[in-house]
């Protein structure tokens, strides 16, 4: 079973390809990534299956991608997304 | 024109016989069946592999191991591979992996379905595949009821527990609890187990005794009672406790979940003060039980009807056909009922459309299937009617209970927006934004629609299956770059 790595910010974090970049966040104990527009609530993963739009991250600049259907790939630059990610 | 525009050119003059939305259970089946039997297939997914959600795999060239023991039924979901896979290299199946579908058009020629590519992200490409008739196979989601600190992270429905398994070979935490009605919490609690977490409860609201008024439909499927005793045995060896007329009540902790309320139900599933436990987790996974994806078959206008569960489900006849000619269904949209019973309609459906076209084999008889068909929806009949959501759930929401969890509503809003007169779910959505957010209502419309009415929606008076005209994300780049060709 081979790990490679991405950045998650400013940190690298190591998965096995295949996995999406939910699966490899939620693998290395960080259960959110996201903030929400109005509260500032922290959000991650938790429907898995790309329904509830919880997990948006921004991936190598592209905000409002669901991590729980994005595949990490090494290299990636992969970002907390705070409220709608065009805001920043 | 480049080489990729010449084959969209071609596709976009050539109609399939037969979309496929879906590639789960039922439209693996069918994709398999009507191929095998000479039919063009155009099969689509949005996942990065087939097999839906019940046979969730890793994309082809993962390097995880292990998730094989996660499934159920695996030759037959390899069997279903190879046979697609087969007729994609002859040209009989366009498969379309990572295609999302966000809608579909009927005119009197066939079908239009749309789709987005979202294979890389930032890099959607709109692609309309056209077929003369459409399977509607797009399957089921968890059924969510909030509850104070549902929104935290470390909360997941247990389907989002089992797809991390099945599809990452992750487990989410190393204490979980798994709350929630139906038997589908069971492989989710083993599965958890196998991969060495600590299981601290399954915490089922219903009382199995309500099994007993169908032990006729039990008894026609023994296949099912030991599938039920194999997990009794499971949950054994892991020495995980089952509690029944439980359920989680709460959530706590601060940036992620720390520990779970558990609180004993009565028999009318009402919640009994002075029952709640506090329980230490890093995880929770809820699930009560499936709502289907109906996005595409109510833009096309098929008829619904109502299920023991409270959803709407696509009305279909003996052969899978919905009241829209050309449009059939099968699988969960049709009735939430689990892999076997999908497998088994997606097989009608196809072999329906064989017969229609003059190259079904009558050979093949399919009184066998039919019986089938008819053990397992008496068995699905019995479970939705097992597991209901309990009557009194909303007795645990307080004041600020996130209910929208996109548009971040509150209950107290809900319910100001319920007592000036709101008395179903649109209404409310208008007065208060519940289900206006990225998710369209899918996470707390069912919820919504409890609150609004003051009870839980059921056979007689389903919850409403929301019209979405978009029924996934994409951007306006992804339209503007649609070939003029394929834009009428």
């Amino acid at each position: 079973m081979s790990t490679s790595t991405f950045r998650f910010d400013g940190t690298d974090i190591a998965f096995v390809p295949g996995q999406s970049v939910g699966a490899a966040l939620v693998a290395a104990g960080r259960p959110s990534w996201r903030t929400t527009r109005h509260e500032g609530s922290p959000r991650g993963l938790f429907c898995g299956i790309g329904v509830c739009f919880d997990c948006l991250v921004t991936v190598d600049g592209f905000p409002n991608e669901r991590a729980c259907l994005v595949l990490a790939e090494a290299g990636q630059q992969v970002s907390t997304q705070e409220g709608s990610g065009h805001d920043r | 024109m480049t080489a990729e525009d010449r084959r969209a050119h071609t596709r976009a003059h050539t109609r399939a016989d037969l979309l496929v939305a879906g590639g789960g259970p039922a439209g693996l089946t069918a994709a398999a069946t009507a191929a095998s039997g000479g039919l063009s297939v155009v099969l689509v997914d949005s996942g990065h592999a087939l097999g839906g959600q019940y046979w969730r795999h890793p994309p082809a060239g993962a390097q995880m191991s292990g998730t094989d023991g996660f499934h159920h039924d695996l030759t037959a979901y390899r069997s279903l591979v190879d046979t697609i896979s087969g007729h994609a290299e002859t040209g009989l199946v366009d498969l379309r992996l990572g295609h999302h579908a966000w809608t579909v058009r009927r005119d009197e020629d066939g079908i239009e379905l749309h789709v987005v590519d979202r294979r890389r992200p930032g890099a959607d490409r709109a692609v309309v595949l056209r077929g003369r008739r459409l399977l509607v196979a797009s399957g089921a989601y968890d059924r969510q009821l909030p509850f104070p600190g549902w929104d935290l992270p470390g909360v997941y429905t247990a389907g989002a527990l089992q797809a991390l398994l099945k599809g990452g070979g992750v487990a989410a935490g190393r204490r979980v609890l798994v709350a929630g009605t139906g038997p589908f919490l069971l492989p989710v609690a083993v599965g958890l187990a196998d991969a060495g977490v600590r299981v601290v409860g399954v915490h089922e609201a219903n009382d199995p005794r309500r099994w007993l008024r169908h032990a006729r439909a039990v008894a026609a499927l023994p296949g099912k009672a030991v599938e039920g005793v194999e997990y009794a045995a499971a949950l054994l060896r892991h020495r995980i406790p089952v509690r029944v007329r439980s359920t989680v009540v709460a959530a706590h902790g601060r940036e992620r979940v720390e520990a779970v309320t558990v609180a004993r139900l009565d028999r009318d599933g009402r919640l009994i003060e002075g029952t709640q436990q506090r329980i230490a987790v890093d995880a929770v996974g809820v699930g009560w039980g499936f709502t289907p994806q109906l996005e595409l078959a109510v833009s096309l206008g098929c008829e619904l009807i109502g299920s023991e569960d409270g959803n709407a489900v696509v009305d279909v006849d003996a052969w899978q056909r919905t009241s829209v000619p050309g449009v059939l269904a099968a699988g969960e949209t049709t009735g939430i009922g689990g892999a076997l019973l999908a497998g088994l309609e997606g097989r009608l459906a196809a072999e329906g459309l064989l017969r229609e076209v003059g190259c079904g084999a009558p050979s093949v008889r399919l009184r066998p299937v039919r019986r089938a068909v008819a053990r397992q929806r008496a068995f699905s009949r019995a479970m939705r009617e097992a597991h209901p959501v309990p009557a009194g759930w909303p007795a645990w929401l307080d004041d600020e209970t996130t209910i929208c969890r996109c548009e971040e509503v509150r209950h107290r809003v809900v319910r100001e927006a319920v007592a000036s007169g709101a008395s179903d779910g649109r209404q409310v959505k208008q007065l208060t934004r519940t289900g206006m957010g990225w998710c369209q209502g899918r996470i707390c419309g069912f919820a919504v629609e409890c609150l609004a009415r003051g009870e839980v929606p059921g056979v007689a008076a389903p919850a409403p299956a929301s019209e979405r005209l978009v029924a996934a994300p994409l951007t306006l780049g992804a339209l503007a770059r649609l070939p003029s060709h394929e834009v009428e």
